[in-house]
């Protein structure tokens, strides 16, 4: 902020008078533009000729301010995009070299976007320029040509699909506002540019479709891709001759006043280039759950190829998008969506929501903000909201066995913790279909995974208690520690005196030296003969430590943590080779089976500390000693969250790097200006210093690569066994597992090119 | 051009949130300061028996650094606070804006921004060992050791 600090003696701030007034009506222009739309005593229409006339009357002062503030509303605040058409199209009304200055800087802005891969506002601001041929700011035919100009991309060779797609799209999903008024003055022009639009869309590519869909199957609503739906959607609305009454349109009040003002000419717009650093948008598929037989005494729900769904759905996206971060607010402005009691508003909201939610291959925001923002929306609205939200989830559960997996998981996620939320109340016995289904099906494997998730946030006993008793065979397993040498019958597992041993070491606060030492006498199963150090991989001695450690420090998180720490030398050299890792993992998952929590915060403290590396876990979680649970949602957590680990390290390390490269263009900046021999010394250091970061950088990115390596390997070994099996039994392949290992692979990879290889297409190679 | 709108971009906690560390010893911009650019939170209203890993599982959306359970000065046992510390202000704000407000343990917690954890913030401040508001509480909370403190004398 432009609010200038001068601190005083005792850190009291001080601000500068001048500034400071004209930061305060700057803030109050803000306020006043932000705040039209509300709730208000006065209709919109007047208080929308009240704001045209003061800002008319500051334009004198705080013209560039007030362009400025409209750009950025036009970019920000989209789900309002008509009432400030309708508020520039008053003052371009008013003053005409107001209304040219702000259409250049709109242009302006929309390059600056498109540059800068802002994508999504991009579209707002072609909607915005859309918008405002309808309040007679720009005449139609510049538009229509703008239009032209995008829809030519598609006959660019050699640039992603998904460029050309982006300019199809700003195209068509202007078309709700606009598409009548620019139908009307140049229909040969949009014939034209439809023609050419549809063969576009015949001739594209669609394979990234089943990947990104929900649910595999079509009944009862198939998951379209964006562009296939919004398309039709068009060509309906088309065929109803561009009738479409739910938006609101605030300038057909003012009719009289914008039709006598003079309009502008859009400058010709050239799409900018394709270049290697522009990321366009991923291809999305249309999530739908509900439709008009839902909610059968309350308002019609659209059709899903009406232009109203497809106008109800971007607004309430809009406004999600616009004030996530305030879920009371959101939910506040959700409920008071204008134009309510005509569309089933809360079938629209818990559906936009769970799409959400649903996202592949990442929901827009994080996941936790749809949970506590439906909890809002049952408070807001407690008489109506919550049915609908449990008729969605009686849905969603019908219709698990063609759910992706993926999206199973944040169902999972999602549903237990609303349910902590509410005392875990629900009406099981509803779905006592799963009981008698295979255990390995989707329905009761959905129903042990919200029991195991719900049991994390209450305790064992409480989860006994709010299922019915028929339901106790898929309540999970008493969350303790298992210790193989604790009982009388493990006196003839060979190692047994060496844990008693370090039990009582442990217990007396021995040092990793005394530790050593008494590891020393365990004998090596795998080798005849031991090197003097002992050292090699021994697989005994691996067990009996971790084992007894782990058991010994079984009580608390806290424990575990301390004894990892202060035994972190015995670890590490226990350790040292692969195998050695894999096997810390293996004694680990047989003492804490029980409890996936414990295990997942274990391997998160053991990458942490460097006991075992990210690879080892890949390779851990595809061992045989893990096949039984390689289905589970504990499992596949603990890998997705390795992977982001590596990830992030990776980032971290680039990015001390350009900092450092940073620093040092700096330097060489100041020694040319300053002319300064001394700093050749400080240069030194910094250009060994980016040496040494350049190294850790190429060190971390090839294992980050190998991670991902191992990851895809397994998996096809994995596959690959599972096709050969099934031919030679001469059995169906597309089992539940199958289904799942699938899926799994599938969004490790859309993952990985969302999250690394748009970001780093150095690793794409 | 590319600047954004204010009621877009305020800390919703930060400006509501009007708990502030009473021994703070700096001055109230200080203070301020410390807490926009804090990624530890403090949390209160939990119940007694809410252990670490439950906060943990609740809040582990983004990665934890540390979880500091709130002690009883005198007993040692839990009194009904916390503090988490994740790794960066980022992964802070997801949980401060999302669980602040909802259940935990089925008790409605609360979060606010801390300065960042210092040895010996651990511990209650009220005379009887527990936090200051349970000194006085009159109700009885079977999950909060029941009566208030001074009730029980």
């Amino acid at each position: 902020m432009l609010i200038f600090y001068v601190a005083e003696i005792g850190g009291q701030p001080h601000k500068r008078r001048k500034t400071s007034d004209a930061n305060e009506t700057e803030d109050h222009l803000e306020s006043l533009i932000c705040k039209v739309g509300e709730k208000s005593a006065c209709s919109l229409e007047s208080n929308l000729e009240g704001l045209a006339g003061v800002l008319e009357a500051d334009l004198p002062n705080y013209k560039s301010k007030i362009l400025r503030l409209l750009c950025t509303v036009a970019r920000l605040l989209p789900e309002k995009l008509t009432i400030y058409t309708t508020l520039v199209g008053l003052l371009n009304a008013r003053n005409y070299n107001f209304g040219g200055e702000f259409v250049e800087a709109m242009i302006r802005q929309l390059k600056e976007s498109l540059k800068a891969n802002n994508y999504n506002e991009a579209v707002y601001l072609v909607r915005f320029l859309s918008d405002l041929v309808n309040c007679h700011v720009i005449a139609a035919p510049s538009m229509v040509a703008m239009f032209e100009n995008f829809v030519s991309v598609t006959q660019e060779e050699d640039v992603p699909q998904v460029r050309r797609d982006w300019y199809v799209y700003a195209f068509l999903s202007s078309l709700p506002w606009v598409g009548k008024e620019l139908y009307e003055k140049k229909d040969a022009e949009m014939d034209r540019i439809f023609a050419n639009t549809e063969s576009y869309l015949k001739r594209r590519q669609k394979t990234h479709v089943p990947m990104l869909q929900v649910w595999t199957a079509d009944k009862p609503h198939p998951q379209e891709e964006y562009l296939d739906c919004l398309w039709a959607q068009i060509q309906k609305l088309k065929k109803d001759r561009w009738q479409e009454r739910h938006i609101l349109r605030p300038y057909l009040a003012f009719d009289s006043i914008l039709c006598e003002a003079l309009q502008h000419n859009l400058p010709p717009f050239t799409p900018p280039p394709h270049t290697e650093d522009s990321v366009y948008p991923m291809p999305r598929v249309i999530f739908r759950m509900f439709d008009y037989t839902d909610d059968p005494e309350g308002p019609v729900m659209p059709g899903s190829h009406s232009v109203e769904r497809f106008v109800i759905e971007e607004n309430l996206h809009c406004i999600i998008k616009s004030h996530w971060k305030e879920r009371k607010t959101c939910a506040a402005q959700l409920v008071s969506y204008p134009g309510k009691n005509k569309i089933p508003l809360n079938y629209h909201i818990v559906e936009v929501i769970f799409a959400e939610l649903f996202q592949l291959p990442a929901p827009p925001h994080i996941d936790v903000m749809y949970t506590t923002l439906l909890i809002e929306l049952c408070k807001l609205q407690p008489g109506s909201l919550p049915q609908v939200l449990a008729q969605a989830t009686e849905m969603l559960y019908m219709r698990l066995d063609t759910m992706n997996t993926t999206c199973v998981d944040r169902f999972i996620n999602w549903f237990s913790h609303h349910l902590s939320n509410f005392q875990f109340r629900w009406s099981w016995e509803d779905w006592s279909d799963c009981l008698s289904q295979d255990p390995e099906s989707p329905k009761p494997k959905f129903v042990r995974e919200v029991l195991e998730k719900c049991m994390r946030l209450s305790y064992h006993q409480r989860i006994l208690d709010i299922v019915p008793p028929t339901f106790s065979a898929l309540c999970p397993a008493n969350p303790t520690c298992i210790y193989k040498y604790g009982d009388e019958s493990s006196n003839s597992l060979p190692g047994h005196s060496v844990a008693l041993c370090l039990a009582v070491a442990f217990k007396s606060k021995a040092t990793n030296d005394e530790i050593f030492s008494i590891l020393k006498d365990v004998p090596n199963p795998n080798q005849d003969d031991d090197d003097d150090e002992g050292f090699s991989f021994n697989p005994l001695k691996i067990e009996v430590f971790v084992q007894t450690l782990l058991h010994l420090a079984a009580k608390s998180f806290s424990h575990s943590f301390s004894a990892l720490a202060k035994f972190h030398e015995v670890f590490k050299t226990l350790a040292e080779s692969d195998e050695g890792k894999l096997h810390v993992l293996r004694v680990m998952f047989e003492v804490w089976r029980n409890h996936p929590q414990m295990i997942a915060v274990l391997v998160d403290k053991m990458i942490r500390t460097q006991i075992v590396d990210c690879a080892a876990v890949a390779n851990w979680i595809f061992s045989s000693e893990l096949s039984r649970d390689f289905t589970r949602l504990f499992v596949w957590e603990i890998l997705h969250s390795t992977i982001r680990k590596m990830n992030k390290h990776v980032l971290k390390i680039q990015k001390e790097l350009e900092e450092a490269k940073e620093k040092l263009a700096r330097q060489h900046k100041r020694r040319s200006d300053d002319d300064d021999r001394s700093s050749d010394r400080k240069d030194g250091v910094l250009e060994e210093q980016i040496e040494r970061l350049q190294e850790k950088v190429e060190s971390a990115q090839s294992e980050q690569k190998n991670l991902f390596l191992v990851i895809f390997q397994r998996f096809i070994m994995i596959l690959t066994e599972h096709l050969v099996r099934c031919e030679t039994d001469g059995t169906s392949v597309l089992t539940p597992w199958y289904k799942n290992c699938i899926e799994r692979l599938q969004q490790i990879f859309l993952q990985l090119f969302a999250d690394v290889i748009l970001l780093c297409p150095s690793l794409a190679a | 051009m590319s600047k954004g709108l204010r009621i877009l971009c305020k800390d919703p906690v930060l400006e509501l949130s009007c708990c502030r560390d009473h021994q703070f010893s700096g001055s109230k911009f200080q203070q301020e300061k410390l807490l926009k650019e804090s990624s530890t939170m403090s949390m209160r209203n939990l119940s007694f028996y809410t252990t670490k890993e439950k906060i943990h599982e609740l809040f582990s959306r983004s990665d934890i650094k540390n979880i500091f359970m709130g002690l009883d000065k005198i007993k040692k046992t839990a009194c009904g606070f916390c503090f988490v510390e994740y790794h960066n202000r980022a992964d802070a704000e997801n949980a401060m804006w999302f669980l602040n407000g909802t259940c935990l343990d089925e008790w409605i917690i609360r979060t606010d921004w801390d300065i960042g954890f210092r040895e010996g913030q651990q511990y209650g401040r009220g005379k009887s060992g527990g936090q200051v508001r349970d000194e006085f509480r009159e109700d009885f909370h079977s999950g909060r050791g029941g009566f208030g403190r001074q009730s029980q004398i």
